[in-house]
């Protein structure tokens, strides 16, 4: 089933063309992620599909509609999207902040309900950040702020969750902190998530669906077992590999092959001579 | 704040060249003849409260609105040369022209809004750098300024009277009839960006956040820039560019509403205050009399100054 999907997408920034006649659904209730090169046009499809940008030609499509015709408000209950930067203003607390997802939930003269303080309280416990509420988001770790802007666009309460690259700039542990954040959330209220990843090892283990982007098209899209292949890492990354499986969760592990240190070279022994 | 303000219309409406008991100020407000201050408390004091209140409010709120959709404190309408621009066109039309009311304010709007356009124009590429953006705006104030000099120093003897107003800001000789355009500016304008003050501050957390989150991104800038635009030149037409009242209300009103709610209301608030207090001080606590933007300037330069060395040091814009 699907209730987001692009259709022959072409966009691109001024003369420069990024996604070219791109086609894909998303899988209803699953987890997404999608890989692929620098300047693929990862970040640009995410823009397209969250309205963030318009597309030159094609469409993207919610529940049947074309999201350039829905109300930028109306859009926004139903599909949140976190993008790769957002800015904290200075010397704002963490359940302000997150009270900014409650925004297309009001118009410009209602007030704030007893629904907006059970979102944002749901928002905050969901993402573990209750006790850091009436802190300066500014005075937070890299991974804890990551989680107060996931926190705002949970409070969006919307069912599809776009997220452009949540883990970089993360160490490892924050990494798998907040990807295990977002199957929580997949798992506890069936949000639909599409994220951009770029670590192959944990998009295929995190995700239910993969699609892999190449030159502003969709070059392969499907299970992680059947999209992490040899094949696939060398012709979107242009990078040979070999693919194992995961020993803990059974999905393909990639491992890449550079010039060096490729084989069991015994010189690189410690009681080489 | 409010009582803040209600207490300096109270200052003002008492005191004169000679105090007037208060007593005598209600009752003459009450609309009762009371002999010697019936003149000076209705048709001298409260003229000029009244101005310095709304224009005030009208400085604080655009200027607040500037500084929050930028992003910089420095992108304050009156360092940017908006106010400079409503100002040129004011002096050409009164001084060249010979123009004067309602059709005044008009071509300050215009020119406002004009100048605002060149300077977004001019530091437009791939989207609007604050920091672009403030350096050009404070050129074409700069140019505008000395165009404003340029005028007065022609103009003749008699009209210079009103030359301090162009040059610092002034609420002297206010009338009643100057009230009316500003109230209704700040009726109409004001009341458009209250409303909007919530997509305001979702605008801070980046344009993209902001749209995720249900702004329409360009059609809210387009508005609100250009009722901002609109309130400051309304206002520089009646009270000339009353220094720094737009750049200082906006931080202060942000430290006193905190960083997490709307500072709007509370920047018209400070502004009134600034303009009325700048001008008490100005009339009656100095040895001489100043007009209030010489009160108002002494009070933002230091703070401008301040602002440049800290974002000097940091490396990033204030």
């Amino acid at each position: 089933m699907t209730r987001l999907a692009a259709e022959g997408l072409s966009a691109g920034y001024g003369q420069t063309p990024i996604l070219r006649d791109l086609t894909l659904k998303v899988p209803t209730g699953a987890i997404t992620a999608i890989v692929g090169a620098n300047a693929c046009g990862k970040s640009t499809l995410l823009r397209c599909m969250s309205r963030l940008l318009r597309p030159s030609a094609g469409r993207v499509v919610l529940d049947g509609r074309p999201v350039q015709g829905i109300p930028t408000r109306a859009l926004a209950r139903e599909l949140g999207m976190l993008p790769q930067s957002p800015i904290a203003p200075d010397g704002i607390t963490v359940a302000d902040l997150v009270s900014h997802g409650r925004h297309p939930h009001q118009g410009p003269l209602s007030r704030w309900t007893a629904a907006d303080d059970a979102a944002v309280a749901t928002a905050l416990e969901a993402t573990r950040i209750v006790d850091l509420a009436d802190r300066d988001v500014d005075q937070l770790s890299g991974g804890q702020r990551q989680r107060v802007w996931i926190a705002m666009a949970l409070a969006q309460e919307t069912d599809v969750l776009l997220l452009d690259e949540p883990t970089t700039f993360l160490d490892i542990a924050h990494q798998v902190e907040i990807l295990d954040l977002l199957v929580d959330l997949n798992q506890s209220r069936g949000t639909t998530i599409v994220m951009v990843l770029h670590d192959l090892n944990l998009a295929a283990r995190y995700a239910d669906h993969l699609i892999a982007v190449r030159a502003g098209r969709v070059h392969a899209a499907g299970h992680p077992d059947t999209v992490l292949t040899e094949d696939t890492v060398r012709q979107v990354f242009g990078v040979a590999c070999r693919i194992l499986p995961d020993p803990t969760s059974g999905r393909p592990m990639m491992l890449p092959l550079g010039r060096h240190r490729t084989t069991a070279d015994p010189s690189h022994r410690k009681d080489a001579p | 704040m409010l009582a803040l303000v209600v207490a300096g219309v109270a200052l003002t409406l008492v005191t004169g060249p000679s105090l007037t008991p208060p007593l005598d100020v209600l009752r003459v407000l009450a609309g009762q003849e009371v002999p010697g201050a019936g003149f000076a408390v209705l048709d001298l004091r409260l003229p000029r409260a009244t101005l310095s209140i709304l224009a005030g409010m009208s400085f604080g709120l655009g200027g607040a609105v500037f500084q929050t959709l930028l992003r910089n404190a420095l992108a304050s309408p009156d360092i940017i040369g908006i106010s400079a621009g409503a100002s040129a066109a004011a002096v050409l039309a009164i001084v060249v022209l010979g123009w004067s009311g309602a059709a005044v304010s008009l071509l300050a709007v215009a020119a406002g809004l004009l100048v605002a356009l060149l300077i977004f124009g001019l530091a437009w590429r791939d989207g609007l750098a604050g920091a672009r953006l403030i350096l050009i705006g404070i050129g074409i104030s700069a140019m505008l300024d000395s165009m404003i000099a340029y005028v007065l120093s022609r103009a003749p003897a008699w009209s210079l009277q009103d030359a301090l107003r162009w040059l610092t800001g002034s609420v002297n000789g206010a009338t009643l009839g100057q009230v009316w355009p500003l109230a209704l500016a700040l009726m109409l304008l004001g009341g458009v960006l209250l409303l909007r003050r919530a997509n305001l501050e979702a605008l801070r957390l980046g344009d993209d956040a902001a749209a995720a989150l249900g702004v329409p991104i360009a059609r809210e800038k387009l508005v609100t820039v250009m009722a901002a635009v609109g309130l400051i030149a309304v206002a520089t037409a009646v009270a000339g560019p009353v220094s720094f009242v737009a750049f200082l209300s906006g931080p202060i009103a942000r430290r006193i509403a905190g960083a997490g709610r709307s500072p709007l209301i509370a920047a018209a608030l400070v502004g009134a205050l600034l303009v009325l207090l700048g001008d008490y001080v100005g009339q009656h606590l100095l040895p001489a009399r100043y007009p209030v933007g010489v009160v108002t300037g002494a009070l933002g330069a230091p703070y401008l100054i301040y602002l440049i060395i800290l974002s000097h040091r940091t490396g990033r814009p204030a």
